[in-house]
């Protein structure tokens, strides 16, 4: 789990006069789990749509797969279809449920119908496969924006506060396909949530951003157990940290 | 003209017994031609009367022409100006807001005076420039009544799709085209009522396609100019059998726009 699939270096990201992100240096290991913790505005959601080539850097460069990614730049759509985000709020298409999951394999001219029905018996969805993706619940909608990630067997998944606002079982069954992801797949999954206790279950290494920038990035177990930084001790605590 | 003695009588209805009288069988007149002329418009429709069917052919003709290139220049248009930011858009938005409430006998003017011998285009001579007086004309002016209405409403569509649906797209792969695509099919139905838009404001329009066109039999008349004639001419049977028709047009458009949206009757 050594080989970096990701090198950042010298990124700045602004929109207007403020800076949404300032890292110096971040490298993310093929195979890893990376949750990305902090408060809101902390520039987590940035770095994501950075990793997933949404958008370019201000400043500084992104190397993926032998691929560099400069300001106004664009990476190549065959690597950047190696890579997908689950979105906090998830907007489905005004279709069916399987019409959603088999979406990106469309995009991609592939149409394995087996995998979709596959990914959706993954999230527990193969009955609702006909059901208008617009008329699930909140859970349900979530797990079929997992399913259109996963059908599309990504290098990288992304998940940008993938179970906020979700009851226990919801929780549960995401975390536990997103490990599976991890561990049988061997994707690399970057987490971002502001639920410390997520990150303690999932993550192999934890990082935390405050005000655009990582404060800290170590492994789980030294970020929880000795943190090197006061602001990430006090807020593993729990303490209000801005 | 008997319609517009029927409606000075009511108009003078006076409460003297005389002139109510007067009233009730000029009422009755009215209510007897309006039901003589549904009954000869069937009978005009069910034989297939060559003239009226000449007329229904030749608006649908050009008035389908029109809409296509409408839709072909105003929905791509409207889906650019919903999806894209650029230096002079806001401007752009208030012209096309300003061509949908355009006068269409306005409209019919500047093509007319375009199009006429000493007009800028007129004067051309250009074999791709059509004269005034011919169906092409006709649909020049159609089109420019309903591609403004063509392009705000899918703009308006494409701007009421979330945002957000735009960075998932691509989030999952989809390029540039791929995403305005999944935009367009999303806000689908707000396109298709642009194209029902478009359509309605051209098949029931009249004063463009008089000016440009000329109302001439056999070569530029179509059903609302035939209305007006047929009308003048006291010949309400006709005149209704033509409403009936536009009607009937504008009733299947809106069923078959509906099952388009993969809807159907159903909600």
């Amino acid at each position: 789990m050594n080989e970096t699939i990701y090198q950042l270096r010298g990124i700045t990201k602004s929109y207007g006069n403020g800076f949404a992100l300032r890292l110096d240096e971040l490298d993310i290991r093929r195979g890893e789990i990376l949750a990305l913790v902090g408060p809101s505005g902390a520039g987590k959601s940035t770095l994501l749509r950075l990793l997933n080539f949404l958008e370019s850097p201000s400043s500084g460069s992104i190397r993926f797969m032998g691929a560099e990614l400069r300001p106004g730049g664009a990476m190549p759509l065959e690597l950047r279809r190696r890579v997908t985000t689950v979105f906090q709020r998830p907007v489905l298409l005004n279709r069916s449920v399987a019409a959603n999951v088999r979406y990106g394999l469309d995009l991609r001219g592939r149409g394995e119908g087996d995998r979709v029905k596959s990914a959706l018996e993954t999230v527990g969805l193969a009955d609702l496969s006909h059901q208008r993706a617009r008329t699930l619940s909140g859970g349900e909608a979530q797990r079929v924006a997992l399913a259109r990630a996963l059908v599309l067997e990504p290098d990288v998944l992304l998940l940008d506060e993938p179970t906020a606002n979700l009851d226990p079982y919801n929780v549960g069954l995401i975390e536990g396909i997103a490990r599976q992801l991890n561990q049988e797949h061997g994707a690399t999954l970057v987490l971002v949530t502001h639920n410390v206790f997520q990150a303690k279950r999932l993550a192999h290494r934890v990082g935390l951003m405050l005000e655009g920038r990582l404060v800290e990035l170590a492994e789980a177990e030294a970020f929880f157990e000795s943190p090197a930084d006061p602001r990430t001790a006090a807020f593993v605590r729990g303490e209000m940290v801005y | 003209m008997p319609a517009l003695v029927v409606w000075i009588g009511i108009d003078h209805c006076g409460d003297s017994l005389p002139s109510r009288r007067f009233c009730f069988v000029q009422e009755r007149a009215t209510i007897e031609t309006i039901w003589n002329g549904l009954k000869e418009a069937i009978r005009l429709i069910v034989s297939q009367d060559p003239a009226l069917f000449e007329i229904l052919l030749l608006s649908l003709r050009v008035s389908g022409t029109a809409l296509l290139f409408s839709t072909l220049i105003g929905v791509p248009l409207g889906a650019v100006m919903g999806l894209s930011r650029f230096i002079g858009r806001r401007f752009l938005i208030a012209l096309l807001y300003t061509g949908m409430g355009f006068p269409p006998v306005v409209v019919g003017l500047f093509v007319y005076l375009m199009l006429s011998r000493n007009g800028p285009l007129g004067q051309l001579d250009w074999s791709i420039i059509p004269n005034l007086f011919t169906p092409a004309a006709m649909v020049v002016a159609q089109c420019i009544i309903s591609f403004p209405l063509v392009a705000g409403f899918t703009m308006a569509a494409v701007m009421g799709v979330d945002p957000a649906l735009r960075q998932q797209v691509q989030a999952m792969g989809a390029t540039r085209w791929q995403t305005t695509v999944a935009i367009l099919s999303e806000a689908r139905v707000g396109v298709i009522v642009s194209v029902i838009a478009g359509f309605g404001s051209i098949i029931s329009e009249v004063g463009a396609v008089m000016m440009v066109g000329g109302n001439i039999e056999h070569r530029t008349r179509m059903l609302t100019t035939a209305i007006v004639l047929e009308t003048g001419k006291g010949n309400f049977d006709l005149a209704l059998a033509i409403g009936v028709i536009l009607l009937a047009i504008s009733f299947i458009t809106n069923v078959a726009m509906l099952y388009l949206q993969g809807k159907g009757f159903d909600e």
